[in-house]
């Protein structure tokens, strides 16, 4: 046998030996995402139990999760599953439970409480859900004290809406040089101001569709050097309303990390606007929206959708002011939950330490979007 | 000295008839042709030759017994432009070159109307640009009159005639102060096209709203939104009503449906409740 020959059966021996190990002695976190049940410990400790529970959720052994709740009399595991993922559809429902975190609030001898943090992963990025656990002993066992949310209740009726919608039809490949198409929306940047941060340059801004017609729209930033050439281009991704129905108004963010304000001469900004097919529904009010200040500081508030239509998925995006008017920052946050008619849904999104003792007031606008089905 | 100058006559003289018919040598034409018309191509001499005629995006070929005319039947050569005439009979080798121009009459008319779409009361914001064709394709580029006409629905009608300059005519025209569709026309011959121009509110002015207490809620309304030439805004266009009281504040974009935007906001006694429209501001109410 040459050497190639025995560097082959080298290989094939070894790749056999690491399978063999992995199967024999698997990873416990690999068993756990397998449907394994290695990582589960005893719930001697509220902690353990806590854990247990949230190493359950994360493989969606549902039944498992719900036998092991002190108060499932209370609802079926079919409550639990949906209080957990949502009564309907919206990102909690695609999403998967990436990791949690315990953190033990007090104690006795016969009950517990525990801060029980989940990060859900998204399309979106990662959406964390807290709640406050309270644990009882069950003999040698601790068992936890589910606490089930409200389900959302729309009684039985009737919303009239006056459905308005704008479809566009665009000029096709057989028509004849000259024949004319539609314009393109007309929309303006009415504020723009770069902001040093310790992660770098970040360009805010407010945009506005002035046309009678709804956009798709962006904003491109080039930042340029001393010598007028391009130092980098971005483009506002997820924080910024790309949809804007005439006369709306949406803030945008983009940054540019690892570059200093010091570096840059001149910003170069362009929108871009296209013609989209759009409905002028669903409403989305905002109710009690205010600045919690620091330490802690965000901008808190409810939405409520005054459509008959349930909305999937709702991004919030906050455009902050000082007293002066002058554009300070702007935060954004996806509600996880669907929202249904008339009943409102919390959202809570942190604004820098920094920044807030200099915001004064503040714009909300939501985009939304809705997977088409009624309630 | 005499004979000098009659010399000089006859050498310009012959020029100019050259330049008329083609060009001297063994082959000559009427130039130019017109696109699309049978010609025929006159040679001189003896023996067998072969001609080429070389243009934009096609060739002729054709075997010729020097000393007779040489027949095209009409549609032989359809695109105007500048042709090559070679004549090639042993090793003896003439190029000239062949005109071939429009036919003189528009059979198409392209027309280039911006933008479809514009606020009211703007002056010369509507440009509209007509190039005018044969019936083969090509640019006629002799001068001829397009008419332009911009019909609003109020009845106004803005009317300009422009003579073509290389193949194309422009005209600038103003938005009146009502929305409509206008219908913008380029005419020249028996030959038109239209294109639709909508002319759109501005702005809105005079922003008002009112509010009713409906049980827990305050029920906002505006009156009808109407730009300052009392066009009604378009609906879909959004109001944003907020409400602020407390510290805290309600807010809500609302679009606008049947030329109002409504909306309930809880009720909050001593807010104070703003209303707008893009960066118009409307009025402002105190809830006591």
């Amino acid at each position: 046998m040459n050497r190639g020959g025995w560097l082959a059966a080298f290989l094939i021996l070894a790749t056999v030996a690491l399978v063999a190990i992995g199967t024999i002695w698997p990873a416990p976190s690999v068993l756990a995402y397998a449907g394994g049940e290695r990582l589960l410990e005893s719930s001697s400790t509220p902690e353990a139990a806590v854990r247990n529970l949230g190493q359950e959720i994360r493989a969606q052994e549902w039944d498992k999760a719900y036998s092991s709740l002190a108060n499932k009399s209370q609802f079926t595991e079919q409550e639990f599953v949906h209080d957990v993922t949502g009564y309907y559809e919206s990102l909690r429902t695609y999403s998967s439970l990436d990791r949690f975190d315990v953190r033990p609030l007090h104690a006795s001898d016969n009950d517990a409480e525990v801060q029980f943090t989940l990060d859900w992963s998204t399309v979106v990025g990662t959406l964390p859900d807290s709640r406050t656990l309270h644990l009882v002993r069950n003999g040698d066992r601790w068992e936890v004290d589910w606490p089930m949310g409200e389900k959302p209740i729309v009684p039985p009726q009737v919303i009239p809406v006056e459905y308005l919608r704008w479809d566009v039809i665009n000029r096709g490949p057989g028509d004849d040089w000259g024949v004319q198409d539609v314009d393109t929306p007309s929309v303006r940047i009415v504020d723009m101001h770069p902001v040093q941060r310790a992660e770098g340059v970040v360009v805010l801004g407010e945009l506005l569709n002035e046309d009678v017609v709804p956009a798709y729209v962006s904003v491109t930033a080039t930042l340029r050097g001393k010598d007028q050439l391009p130092i980098a281009t971005k483009a506002a991704f997820d924080k910024i309303s790309h949809l804007l129905l005439p006369k709306q108004v949406t803030p945008f963010l983009i940054e540019f990390p690892d570059i200093s304000l010091s570096q840059v001469s001149s910003i170069r900004m362009k929108p871009f606007s296209t013609l989209v097919s759009a409905s002028a529904d669903p409403v989305i009010a905002i109710d009690n929206e205010q600045i919690n200040p620091a330490p802690g500081a965000s901008l808190a508030g409810q939405l409520i959708n005054q459509s008959g239509q349930v909305v999937n998925v709702a991004h919030v995006l906050g455009t902050l002011y000082d007293k002066s008017g002058n554009l300070v920052w702007v935060v954004d946050k996806y509600v996880d939950r669907a929202l249904l008619p008339q009943t409102p849904v919390s959202f809570n999104i942190p604004i820098p330490e920094d920044l807030a003792r200099n915001v004064s007031s503040q714009r909300t606008v939501i985009a939304t979007y809705s997977f088409g089905g009624a309630l | 000295m005499r004979s000098g100058l009659v010399l000089m006559i006859c050498v310009g003289a012959s020029a100019a008839v050259s330049q008329a018919v083609g060009q001297s040598g063994a082959i000559t034409w009427q130039n130019p042709v017109q696109a699309g018309s049978a010609f025929s191509i006159q040679t001189s001499g003896s023996g067998q030759a072969t001609l080429f005629i070389v243009g934009p995006g096609q060739v002729l070929k054709r075997s010729v017994q020097m000393g007779e005319p040489v027949s095209f039947d009409s549609g032989s050569l359809c695109h105007a432009g500048r042709y090559l005439v070679v004549l090639s009979q042993g090793s003896n080798e003439e190029t000239k070159t062949l005109d071939v121009a429009p036919v003189s009459t528009a059979a198409r008319l392209s027309f280039l109307a911006r933008p479809s779409r514009l606020p009211v009361s703007l002056h010369d914001e509507i440009t509209g640009a007509a190039y005018v064709f044969d019936t083969y394709g090509n640019l006629i580029t002799s001068p001829m009159t397009v008419s332009f006409q911009l019909t609003n629905p109020s009845g106004t009608v803005q009317k300009d005639d422009v003579v073509t300059r290389d193949g194309a005519a422009w005209v600038e025209m103003d938005s009146t102060p009502h929305q409509g569709i206008d219908h913008f026309a380029a005419r020249v011959g028996g030959v038109g096209s239209e294109r639709i121009v909508r002319q759109v509110p501005g702005d809105p002015c005079a922003l008002k709203m009112s509010a009713q207490q409906a049980g827990k809620n305050l029920e906002l309304k505006t009156e009808p939104v109407v730009d300052c030439s009392g066009n009604p805004v378009l609906d879909g266009t959004i109001v944003t009503f907020t409400e602020t009281y407390d510290g805290a504040q309600s807010s809500a974009d609302v679009p606008l449906k049947h030329g109002i935007a409504e909306v309930a906001l809880p009720a909050h006694p001593g807010a104070t409740v703003s209303v707008a429209s893009g960066v118009v501001l409307g009025n402002q109410i105190h809830w006591e």
